[in-house]
């Protein structure tokens, strides 16, 4: 796993010192996981949570929203109701 | 000798899910208002909220996975799929990756779904069933505004819900996707799923398409098309892309794998992205969402709403009112149809000659086109009228045509363009007795003709009765009266 490609997925500016930090960090996180994958787990379903709760789930009911104000409020630009940012293009 | 191209298409179809409320909060689930009036934390994506599904989401997802003859995942779980967009501002979006909420199942493409031109190809009566990869329910992402030199965000839509429905790559031609979305479209606006209107994003379509050397078996190097706003601009965009990748392969060329766009004023797609750039979503599941059993309470509710399925109408419509399969497969096959027959025959009007006139004469208007019909002057009570003046036998079928050619002009009830136009047909036996008795004491040559034997002098007998009557007469029964009273000694 090369740290600079999960950086920059991440958006995330780094000098080549921390590159070369975290390059070793994420090595050793991805040897645990090797020490995970050598162990025998034949007929052991994958989990993707752990304790056995489902459906936490609510009703179709409306509940107030912000005020259009408190949710501009952090925009550093804003125009009839819109937060701007540069153009973007996809 | 150059080389037959033959398309393969396979469409992504995203679906606005119509509930009061968005998909993990409480926030009005509605279009247009105005713009960031419905937003909180959790839709704004701030930093320590908890999204909890809305159910109703989840029972419509299911509903549409029913109508559509997929499989319903017992348990099924969320996932996050990371990308950075001004559109997602918690930098993933919630969507289901490896276990989604419906399986396989399949679109049936109904004659009335293609392009009207298209009806009579053999295509469009095969029936042919496009298979279904999956349904799965995510949160929709906000709508962007584009300016002169900026963007303009509106979180109004962001996390509202959305399913995603994958075909298999088994469409054929732009007209099979036309019909392929036609027909979504009609089943989710029938089962109250969505209102599908194109137009306002809530039904939107992504393309991929690929093309190979008919006869071939595998696929070339597929092209996606993004961002298309109406069903005939797919149909369009895909025309376009396949007779561009076909000529850059019969010219020596390759495809490259690519994002394009379609812009429809030009009628040609462009490109968007190529694949060096493409995303890398980095999929897991939302620590932050519980998995979803289906079969504690989900399931069962989505069943119990089912709506009747356009096969189960057919077969119902053959049984209660004894139509013919065509009638029967014409009018259950389009929801705007199967409504306005429904509603003719609620007014206690013959079924039988209600679905005649509509199948034929009232589609015949409108040229094929069910969708046309909420701007026909003929509604249902027209029809139901003038089929209850046809079975009591007050005209017959020829003055039938006559009054709907009048009705399609100016809206008049058929009651009324019959009493006008002094068309009712006599049907009284002592009225044509009389009618007969008088031809019969007027004609003493074709009379004596008959009465020796040729039996042809009674067309001419009949044809003085009708001419007496104005053509009133109901012809088969004026004939039976004049041969009675002939015969009589
Ligand atoms: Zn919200």
């Amino acid at each position: 796993m090369n740290v600079e490609y999960v950086a920059k997925l991440a958006r995330i500016d780094l000098s080549a010192q921390e590159i070369e930090t975290y390059q070793n960090q994420l090595g050793s996180v991805l040897e645990h996981m090797d020490a995970i994958a050598s162990l025998n787990l034949d007929g052991i379903e994958p989990t993707a949570h752990a304790s056995p709760v489902f459906n936490v789930l609510r009703k179709d009911e409306i509940k107030p929203s912000l005020p259009v104000e408190d949710a501009l409020s952090n925009a550093p630009k804003k125009a009839n109701d819109l937060i701007l940012m540069p153009k973007i293009v996809e | 000798m150059s080389t037959a191209y033959e398309p393969v298409i396979g469409l992504e179809v995203h679906v606005q899910i119509k509930t009061a409320s968005k998909m993990f909060c409480g926030c009005k689930n509605e279009y247009g208002g105005t713009p960031n009036s419905h937003t909180c934390p959790v839709c704004l994506g701030m930093p320590g909220v908890l999204p909890v599904p809305n159910e109703e989401a989840i029972r419509r997802t299911i509903q549409t996975g029913l109508m559509l003859g997929c499989d319903i995942a017992q348990i099924c779980k969320f996932d996050r799929k990371s990308y950075f967009y001004p559109d997602m501002p918690k930098n993933y979006q919630i969507s289901q990756y490896d276990q989604p909420l419906c399986n396989g199942g399949g679109v049936m493409l109904g004659k009335f779904a293609f392009p009207k031109e298209t009806q009579k190809d053999d295509i469009a009566s095969s029936k042919k069933v496009v298979r279904l990869t999956r349904i799965h329910l995510e949160e929709d992402v906000a709508k962007s505004t584009h300016f002169e030199t900026s963007s303009g965000i509106d979180f109004n839509r962001a996390g509202t819900p959305l399913m995603e429905i994958v075909s298999e790559a088994d469409i054929a031609s732009p007209e099979e996707a036309f019909a392929y979305l036609k027909t979504l479209q009609q089943i989710v606006q029938q089962g109250g799923i969505s209102d599908a209107d194109m137009e306002k994003g809530q039904l939107r379509c992504d393309c991929n398409v690929s093309v190979r050397p008919v006869g071939t078996q595998k696929f070339g190097t597929k092209v996606e098309i993004k961002n298309l706003n109406s069903i005939s601009g797919v149909r369009r965009a895909l025309a376009y892309e396949i007779q561009r990748q076909s000529r850059v392969l019969s010219e020596g060329g390759s495809i490259r794998q690519e994002t394009r766009g379609w812009d429809d004023p030009a009628g040609e797609t462009f490109i968007l992205r190529t694949k060096e750039d493409a995303h890398d979503y980095r999929y897991f599941p939302d620590p932050d969402l519980m998995p979803m059993r289906t079969d504690s309470g989900l399931l069962s509710e989505a069943q119990a709403r089912l709506p009747e399925l356009p096969h189960q109408r057919e077969v119902r419509y053959m049984n209660d009112y004894g139509l013919g399969d065509y009638d029967a497969n014409v009018l259950s096959s389009d929801l705007a149809l199967a409504a306005f027959f429904e509603e003719c025959v609620q007014s206690g009007a013959p079924g039988k000659a209600c679905a005649n006139l509509i199948a034929n004469e009232l589609m015949a208007s409108v040229s094929s086109d069910a969708s046309k019909l909420a701007e026909s002057p003929v509604k249902a009570a027209h029809i139901a009228e003038l089929a209850k003046l046809l079975e009591a036998q007050k005209i017959n079928s020829k003055q039938g045509k006559e009054v709907f050619a009048e009705m399609l002009v100016s809206g008049k009830m058929p009651a009324a363009i019959v009493e006008e136009k002094g068309m009712s047909q006599i049907s009284d036996t002592s009225a044509l007795e009389a009618i007969a008795q008088q031809v019969i004491d007027a004609n003493p040559g074709p009379v004596a003709d008959y009465r020796s034997g040729k039996v042809a002098a009674l067309n001419s007998l009949k044809g003085q009765a009708m001419k007496l009557s104005k053509g009133k007469a109901n012809p088969q029964l004026i004939g039976e009266t004049l041969e009675r009273l002939l015969k009589a000694p």
